[in-house]
């Protein structure tokens, strides 16, 4: 909402200076956006008039006019305005004038003529961006009288960013009272003169849709002047709340609309046939708006009717044929209340920004009608004239809102602020604000003003109170209550003891968008179960991720077109997946590509493999002190050979792998990229530690060289082995995998070893080789295995 | 006698002149073996008189004594020579690179969020999480949003073609957290939201945190001096800030929160940085609170915002574009 400081001040004249009156706003909840001058800076700019005119003899464009500017003598102008005429009154910038932008006028030579100064357009001025010719001044603008005192532009406009709740400071009225009731000041309103009828003419109005229309007030005035103009001190007015001025009757609803926040409609009498009747749209129907776009209706819009057509959309916009314009003579003005619930999202839906949807459909005060009436029939008379016709009132008394008596206890407003306001305060407050307000014994009876649509309950005006109060001079307190010690299960991980592990075993974390392009999802074959956005920004992120991976691998190969030849990264965040719900869960994902060590003078320079992966991911199991193993799998997006399950306690958690090289090298990474991808509770569940006797007795180690099929994985030894050896076996530990030279085809060599030992006693060399030689014999069964140097 | 002195001052400089320990030991068994020189004269002793015996003995186990004595302090300069030898051909450059492990850190919107919450924790309050992908009902209406109500468009939502959502703020957590809970409520919600709205100053997922205050004797007051400690201790400085009437539609009274920043030009203003305000009635009945017996005050901020205060950062776009140059530098 944009408003004139000036026009404030009309109703309201606190003692402070725009920047303090500026600070006011913002502190009262009205939040001052932009604060600028109303026009640029100039100086010796008068109003003259042209008096004569003749064609400059060495330009055809150009003018040379005598014009009176009021000094007693005429001054030449040279000027190319297209509107340039004789008895036009115009701008004027005399030698020695400075215009915006530091444009110093000076005396000149313009082909050869010369020119005493430079008649002015609103662009030179600094007023708006329309260069169409020279500024026309109304026929009675005083010559020589200075621009700035002729269009008062020393003002400001200030603009205020209106929070949804506050419809009723869609006008210079409400912005009024909020800051009137500030400074203990009164408003200082126009007189509202109710109008005798010169004429008995009424235009018949039906209200079909009373729910949705419950008052509609109109008034038919006749042989309106259509020669006069709109008053400079109204268009200004307009201007400076961003409106241009149209036509006196447009104009004068505009202006009620800024001054008492009632839109109204100006229906060119002519072209109404018959009756007014206020109705809902039928689905399907067509209608043409004011700036000539056809849009489609259905049964939500209320529409004004005549007997055959649609006349407008209802608090949103005329219709294209019935507005009133340059011939119109008779016309019927508009004021009535439509429910903000109606009004709500028309215009959104339409594509098309009205004030008048924009004021209706967060609400306008529903006994505003007639005072908006008389105001704007006073204005029109006064500009144009005119035969005025009786008043005419429908009103729905079912459907009319209703004022609301709402109590607000000392007790409420104490508990709720923790601060004392006093009780006279308080009064004045409400009551400065217009509230009707009976002060009774520990509460206040209050009936708020029909404008403020957002005050309803109790709370709504201890707001009010602080707000007056001042949110800036509210007190500080501490939290008092009763605290109490949290529980701690400390059989849960903690997200952030993952997370920090993840960044001390080296990877580093990211944050990924939520939602992916489909052909991401696609990529990596994993578009099952993705949920579409319905109004997605961009094809970018078009459906929700069903996996960390996609995004991520976005990452690394950002991050390895950046000269990083190693990227190691983690995320954790929810994925999404419908297959009967929606499902959103936790995960955790870790990549990892290029070397296994940073560049160091005595490290080696092998890179990152799928084992270095793998032993990240087991920092994060051995949390969970609870057995895992590694699966075969079939994902699609890994490398076949190189991929598996994550089984933790018999339930899957997860994958590890290499991703697909063929993938990698469809989205642009040519490194072997390696990661794995788990459910975050799945690895946040771990046990109490408890105590167990150290053994006092001393462990033995036993290796032996194994020969085996290739296919047999080395877990089913390890399994093979804690079967055989129970309790006695500590650990297994494989300390080389061998292939090649000396070993059969299809074979590999394994050297394992073997810790024992025992609770209560040492193991005797005898019973440790008669173990051994337990599981050489259970190897040989079970895997075919051979054990070399036997 | 005379023989004996020659003797142990010859012994004394083949000790001193001996440069190992094998060279040392070899002395020692020339002078004090078994047949060493000083012990074969002990053992002629008896060949001399008597009244010489005594004296003699006295003489030659003093020279015993002293050798002794010189070899022992000789092998300790040997030992400790032999030592400084060994540890002088085991020195390394002390400044070559070590064979670090290379930490990463976390994300700098954890990092902030996390010190959001460790702030709070401090004061006792809980953390919490919801689902992301929500319903009407707990972004909006249970907050008191009505259907097609204005201040609906200022969240410009993400929507899904069942009427699910993409929550657009963490506030529906106070809704579920209300439901699972008893008063005193305590509770912070971190975590990620959305809007749809891309440009400069927005990404269409950003971060929260969300705080809800559920009692007996929970003020306006209170919220504004909870809020002034939180902001002096995320910036550990301290700094002015107001609250300002605004509105949010599940608050009542709702306020901005402006800290006092100084700007890069030098000058300073008001920034905006957080929502706050009293919990509204009907939302503590969407809770299943009573309004009449309990009191609340709710807030949330914008995670990003704080970040790029506290870390200087000027574009919010690279918290999301994981470039390991931004991201490494907030360890």
């Amino acid at each position: 909402m944009k408003i004139s400081e000036n026009w404030l001040r009309e109703w309201v004249n606190p003692k402070i200076t725009t920047d303090e009156l500026v600070e006011q706003l913002t502190m009262l909840g009205l939040e001052v956006d932009d604060v600028v001058p109303a026009a640029g800076e100039f100086t010796l700019v008068v109003v003259a008039e042209i008096l004569t005119i003749e064609k400059h003899p060495d330009a055809d464009k150009l003018n040379v006019c005598q014009v009176d500017a009021g000094t007693g003598e005429n001054l030449q102008i040279v000027c190319g305005a297209p509107n340039a005429r004789v008895g036009l009154k115009a701008p004027l910038a005399m030698i020695g004038a400075v215009l915006p932008g530091n444009f110093k006028i000076k005396k000149s030579k313009l082909r050869g003529l010369e020119s005493n100064g430079m008649l002015c357009s609103n662009v030179e001025l600094g007023l708006s961006d329309d260069h169409s010719g020279l500024l026309e001044l109304s026929i009675d603008a005083p010559v020589g009288q200075d621009i700035r005192e002729y269009f008062e532009l020393n003002d400001t406009i200030i603009d205020i960013d209106l929070t949804p709740n506050r419809a009723d400071c869609f006008c210079v009225k409400g912005i009024a009272i909020d800051v009137a009731c500030l400074n203990e000041l009164e408003i200082k309103q126009p007189i509202f003169n109710s109008i005798e009828p010169s004429i008995n003419e009424t235009i018949d109005v039906t209200l079909e849709a009373e729910k949705q229309c419950p008052r509609y007030i109109s008034r038919v005035i006749n042989n309106i002047d259509n020669s006069k103009q709109t008053p400079v001190w109204m268009q200004e007015k307009l201007r400076r709340s961003g409106i241009r001025a149209i036509h006196p009757v447009v104009d004068v609803t505009n202006y009620v609309m800024l001054e008492l926040g009632q839109p109204m409609h100006g229906f060119d009498k002519s072209t109404i046939d018959g009756s007014i009747n206020v109705k809902m749209a039928i689905k399907g129907e067509k209608f043409t708006l004011l700036d000539g776009k056809e849009v489609v209706l259905d049964e939500s819009y209320l529409m004004i009717a005549d007997n055959n057509n649609y006349l407008a959309i209802a608090g949103v916009m005329g219709g294209l044929d019935s507005g009133c314009g340059d011939s119109t003579r008779d016309i019927v003005l508009e004021s009535a209340y439509f429910d903000p619930a109606t009004i709500m999202g028309k215009s959104r839906d339409l594509g098309i920004h009205t004030e008048s949807a924009l004021r209706f459909e967060r609400g306008v005060d529903p006994y505003l009608q007639e005072q908006a009436m008389q105001r704007a029939t006073q204005l029109i008379l006064d500009i144009c004239g005119g035969e005025v016709g009786p008043l005419n009132e429908v009103t729905s008394d079912e459907f009319i809102p209703k004022s609301i008596s709402i109590e607000l206890t000392e007790d409420k407003l104490a508990r709720v602020l923790g601060f004392i306001v006093e009780s006279n305060q308080v009064t004045a407050i409400l009551e400065g604000l217009g509230m009707n307000v009976e002060q009774m014994d520990c509460c206040w009876k209050v009936i708020a003003p029909t404008s403020r649509f957002d005050i309803e309950i109790e709370e709504d005006l201890i707001e009010e109170v602080v707000r007056m109060v001042g949110y800036d001079k509210m007190p500080s307190a501490n939290l008092s209550g009763e605290s109490v010690i949290m529980q701690l299960p400390e059989e849960i991980i903690e997200s952030q003891l993952i997370k920090t592990q993840m960044t001390t075993i080296g990877y580093q974390e990211a944050i990924n968008y939520s939602f992916v392009s489909v052909k991401q999802l696609e990529n990596f074959n994993l578009s099952k179960g993705s949920i579409a956005l319905k109004n997605p920004l961009t094809e970018e992120f078009a459906v929700m991720r069903t996996s960390l991976l996609p995004g991520m691998m976005e990452t690394v190969k950002y991050n390895l077109r950046r000269q990083n030849d190693s990227v190691k990264l983690f995320e954790t965040g929810y994925v999404f997946n419908q297959q009967e719900n929606i499902q959103q869960e936790d995960k955790i994902i870790a990549v990892c590509t290029g070397k296994r060590h940073a560049e160091h003078w005595s490290l080696g320079k092998e890179s990152i493999d799928y084992f270095d992966c793998k032993g990240d991911l087991e920092v994060l199991l051995d949390n969970c002190k609870s057995h895992y193993s590694f699966a075969n799998s079939s994902i699609e997006f890994l490398h076949p050979g190189r991929q598996a399950m994550v089984v933790l306690n018999g339930e899957n958690i997860g994958w590890i792998g290499q991703i697909h090289p063929e993938i990698c090298r469809r989205i642009g990474i040519k490194k072997e990229v390696y990661a794995f991808e788990l459910y975050m509770k799945s690895i946040k569940k771990t046990t109490l530690p408890i105590f167990e006797d150290v053994s006092k007795y001393p462990s033995v180690r036993r290796d032996l060289a194994l020969i085996l099929d290739s296919q047999i994985q080395s877990d089913r030894i390890t399994q093979l082995m804690e079967h055989e050896l129970g309790d006695s076996l500590v650990e297994t530990i494989i300390f080389d995998e061998y292939q090649g030279d000396n070993i059969e085809t299809g074979k590999r060599s394994l050297a394992v070893g073997f810790v024992l030992q025992q609770q209560n006693a040492t193991f005797e060399d005898k019973e440790v080789d008669k173990l051994m030689s337990k599981v050489v014999s259970s190897l040989k069964e079970n895997l075919n295995v051979e054990i070399r140097g036997t | 006698m005379e023989n004996l002195n020659q003797l142990i001052e010859k012994a004394l400089a083949e000790i001193n002149a001996a440069s190992d320990n094998q060279a040392l030991e070899n002395i020692r068994v020339n002078y004090l073996g078994k047949k060493g020189t000083i012990t074969s004269q002990l053992k002629q002793l008896g060949t001399l008189p008597a009244d010489q015996r005594k004296e003699a003995g006295m003489e030659i186990n003093k020279a015993k004594g002293q050798l002794q004595q010189n070899i022992q302090a000789r092998r300790e300069i040997l030992q400790k020579q032999e030592l400084d030898k060994r540890l002088k051909a085991e020195s390394v450059d002390v400044t070559m690179p070590g064979r670090k492990i290379n930490t990463a850190n976390l994300h700098p919107v954890t990092r902030t969020m996390n010190r959001i919450v460790t702030l709070f924790s401090g004061l006792g309050f809980e953390t919490k999480t919801g689902p992301e992908i929500e319903d009407d009902y707990h972004n909006f209406e249970a907050l008191n949003f009505p259907a097609h109500h204005p201040a609906r468009t200022m969240h410009d939502t993400f929507w899904f073609d069942d009427g699910h959502l993409l929550r657009t703020h963490t506030s529906p957590v106070q809704i579920r957290a209300m439901k699972h809970m008893k008063p005193p409520i305590k509770i912070i919600a971190p975590g990620r939201v959305y809007r749809s709205d891309s440009d400069q100053t927005h990404t269409p997922m950003f971060h929260q945190v969300e705080g809800l205050v559920v009692g007996e004797t929970v003020t306006f007051a209170s919220l504004n001096g909870v809020l002034n400690q939180f902001v002096n201790a995320f910036f550990e400085k301290d700094l002015k800030i107001r609250l300002r009437p605004s509105y949010f539609p599940f608050t009542e009274p709702s306020a901005e929160v402006d800290v006092e920043w100084k700007k890069d030009d030098g000058t300073t203003g008001w920034l905006e940085v957080l929502g706050c305000g009293m919990v509204h009635p009907n939302v503590l009945r969407s809770g299943g609170i009573d309004p009449e017996k309990y009191t609340g005050f709710a807030f949330g901020l914008g995670v990003e915002r704080f970040a790029m205060l506290r870390y200087g950062v000027k574009d919010l776009r690279q918290f999301f574009e994981n470039d390991l140059a931004f991201l490494k530098q907030f360890k």
